[in-house]
């Protein structure tokens, strides 16, 4: 900061400050201020805000809590983001080891740009590739019926098992970019002296990599259970009506129902719940923030 | 107890370019063996390939006549010390030392207990639940050699574990390792590019340039009687008098060098007309009082004195192909004395003077 009045003079720095201060205030914090406000207040008619009945209420928490269907999704969103993480973990983990240890030169370098071309195409578009893919009449559904593994296609779609290919596919980076920072910093010399001392692979890995790779491990599955969880692209081309997720209820009633402060209100326990998430991870895992911040 | 080591005819490629070259050599168990070499030569990679992360391109690597081809680093009785140490930080000294029997599945008392006297043999007690970012450079070190040695290996490799430390800790280091050597009785295979380690140290010194072993020997062989003129300029300094052998007599020859005639030991009987050097230590040099004489001898200026305090040395104008150096040891009044001469007549003796081919010398 000081570095930054020296090196502009204070006016500059002033300003930069400043636009800075009010892009939080305006755009990030007030938003969020009013939707929590929106959310302890009941649904009016226009003519209605700001009169007696426009009180603080929980009811709209009580709408959640006492609704069995909305519940469930709720639940079921965060438990499948759960399991989105931990698919992720398990698909990234080898990849970013392979490409912070392993891989050398330019093979490192190939294997990267294969990673990231893909995202390099929208969200959407990826995301409905693996439509076509998964699809009844899809390619991987011929390929199968064409192996004569199966008789009849899947019904991946429309189920929980498209959606969870999808979401772990669409967040492949968030996952592998924070894992392959923290095991690259890591000397392979001490895998090596792991290795001499007679350790096995599995005891490499639970020993030296993950104790050293544990702030990426978390970073990596903070940022993918935030993005399973608030996501709507994926399950709205890749789910149906069995596996709706939460935002899509959140959705409806700012869009559909034209209820906000319902919505807010919603919108508000996911985002309270995933923090918590977020901290008991961090306990579980015993990194801090600072070990993240790195 | 130790195990013997076998290199033979090993040769390591990476891709077009030769690592290692040739080599072929037999350690003894128990025996402290140096690789002594200048940097990039190939020390480390013949370290890697008698631990297993590599499997040589050709030859083959025994230890306790077992070929070692497949086994990979966890499985042979080898432990490696990493240029680098490579401790892990995460964990704590007691863990560190006890990480090898972790791996073998000894259960966590007995781990305990080990690393415990580990750390008593190492001159570190109470230091088991200590970081190792709270160790010192020294500890660091010590703390390695404990963790290598908690495996009971046959063969100890230790990658200039010392070139991090300062010149005191380095000596200090030297005969501690050499102590503990003598007590575990474990083979050492120890590599450096510091002389003064390989010769204090070792039983025998491999000397190592450009992937090939030039020479194996007892380090007093090496110093005294160099194989060539890269072992004789590397290991201990050298002055070298290039010339061509004009008379064999016995054992001995003349060579005429541009500064006169002179008397050796023909090490390699090589014949009358055969270009070759003259190698003379400093040591083995004297300035030569008013009628002296010896049995070579040579008349120059004094360029320049450097107290060493226990040495002066000498140098003196051009007579060598580079500027001859003598070390005189200092008596209190020696630099004075010779401060005052303009000419200095220096000698040295037939048996002081080795008589080696030409070749490639370790100045480059
Ligand atoms: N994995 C490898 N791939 C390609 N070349 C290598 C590899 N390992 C070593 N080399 C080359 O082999 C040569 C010898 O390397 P090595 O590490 O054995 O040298 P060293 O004697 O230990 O040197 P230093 O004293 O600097 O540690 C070097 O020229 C190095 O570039
Ligand atoms: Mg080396």
């Amino acid at each position: 900061m000081a570095e930054l009045f020296r090196r502009t003079g204070p006016l500059i720095a002033w300003m930069a400050l400043l636009t800075t201060l009010l892009w939080v205030a305006f755009m990030i914090v007030l938003p969020q201020v009013m939707m929590v406000d929106f959310s302890f207040r009941p649904s009016l008619p226009p003519s209605k805000i700001g009169g007696p009945e426009d009180v603080y209420t929980l009811k709209n928490y009580a709408t959640l809590w006492a609704n069995t269907i909305h519940r469930g999704i709720f639940f079921k969103t965060i438990w499948s983001s759960m399991l989105v993480t931990v698919l992720a973990l398990a698909v990234c983990y080898p990849i970013a080891y392979h490409l912070a240890q392993v891989a050398r030169g330019q093979a490192a370098a190939l294997l990267i740009v294969a990673l990231i071309v893909p995202f390099w195409v929208n969200e959407i578009l990826r995301t409905f590739a693996w439509f076509l893919i998964l699809s009844r009449n899809g390619i991987f559904n011929s390929a199968l019926v064409g192996l004569g593994l199966i008789d009849r296609p899947i019904q991946f779609i429309d189920g929980n098992i498209g959606v969870m290919i999808g979401m772990v596919y669409a967040y492949i980076l968030f996952m592998v970019f924070p894992l392959y920072n923290a095991m690259e910093s890591l000397d392979r010399h001490q895998i090596e002296a792991a290795r001499d001392l007679g350790a096995s692979t599995w005891r490499i890995h639970w020993r030296v990599v993950i104790p050293h790779a544990k702030p990426g491990i978390a970073v990596g599955c903070i940022m993918t259970f935030m993005l399973s969880a608030g996501t709507i692209a994926v399950p709205r081309l890749l789910g149906g009506p069995r596996s709706r997720w939460f935002t899509e209820v959140i959705y409806s009633w700012f869009f559909d129902g034209g209820d906000w402060n319902q919505g807010a209100a919603y919108a508000f326990a996911l985002l309270i719940l995933c923090i918590v998430f977020i901290l008991v991870m961090m306990r579980l895992f015993r990194v801090s923030l600072q070990d993240i911040a790195k | 107890m130790g195990q013997s080591v076998e290199l033979d005819n090993v040769t390591m490629r990476f891709g077009d370019f030769v690592a290692v070259r040739n080599v072929s050599l037999k350690i003894g168990a128990g025996e402290f063996f140096s690789f002594l070499g200048p940097s990039g030569c190939g020390k480390t990679t013949i370290l890697r390939l008698i631990s297993g992360f590599m499997e040589p391109t050709e030859g083959a690597v025994r230890i306790g006549s077992k070929d070692m081809r497949g086994i990979g680093p966890n499985r042979r009785p080898t432990a490696l010390i990493f240029q680098n140490l490579a401790l892990f930080p995460l964990m704590k000294v007691w863990e560190n030392i006890a990480f090898g029997l972790e791996a073998r599945g000894v259960g966590k008392a007995q781990r305990r207990r080990r690393a415990e006297e580990l750390l008593d043999l190492i001159a570190l007690p109470g230091y088991a639940d200590k970081a190792v970012s709270e160790l010192s450079g020294g500890q660091r070190q010590r703390v390695a050699i404990a963790r290598a040695l908690a495996v009971e290996p046959a063969v100890l490799l230790l990658d200039e574990p010392l070139s991090a430390l300062d010149l005191k800790l380095r000596q200090h280091m030297r005969s501690e390792l050499r102590a503990i050597q003598r007590k575990t009785g474990v083979t050492f295979i120890y590599i450096t590019h510091d002389q003064g380690e390989a010769l204090t140290m070792s039983d025998r010194i491999g000397v190592m340039s450009q992937g090939e072993v030039l020479q194996i020997g007892q380090p007093a062989d090496i110093y005294d009687a160099p194989q060539n003129a890269f072992v004789a300029t590397f290991v201990g300094e050298s002055n070298l008098f290039p010339g061509t052998i004009s008379r064999i007599e016995g054992k001995e020859a003349l060579i005429e060098t541009a500064v006169g005639p002179m008397r050796g030991r023909n090490l390699h009987a090589l014949p009358v007309g055969t270009p070759a050097i003259a190698l003379v230590r400093p040591e083995r040099m004297r300035v030569l009082d008013a009628g002296e004489a010896a049995d070579n001898m040579l008349e120059s200026a004094p360029q320049r004195f450097d107290f060493e305090g226990a040495f002066i040395n000498v140098l003196l104008d051009g007579a060598g192909e580079r500027e001859t150096i003598l070390h005189l040891t200092n008596d209190g009044r020696t630099q004075a004395r010779l401060q005052a001469a303009t000419l200095l007549r220096v000698g040295f003796d037939t048996d002081a003077t080795m008589i080696l081919p030409q070749g490639q010398t370790a100045h480059g």
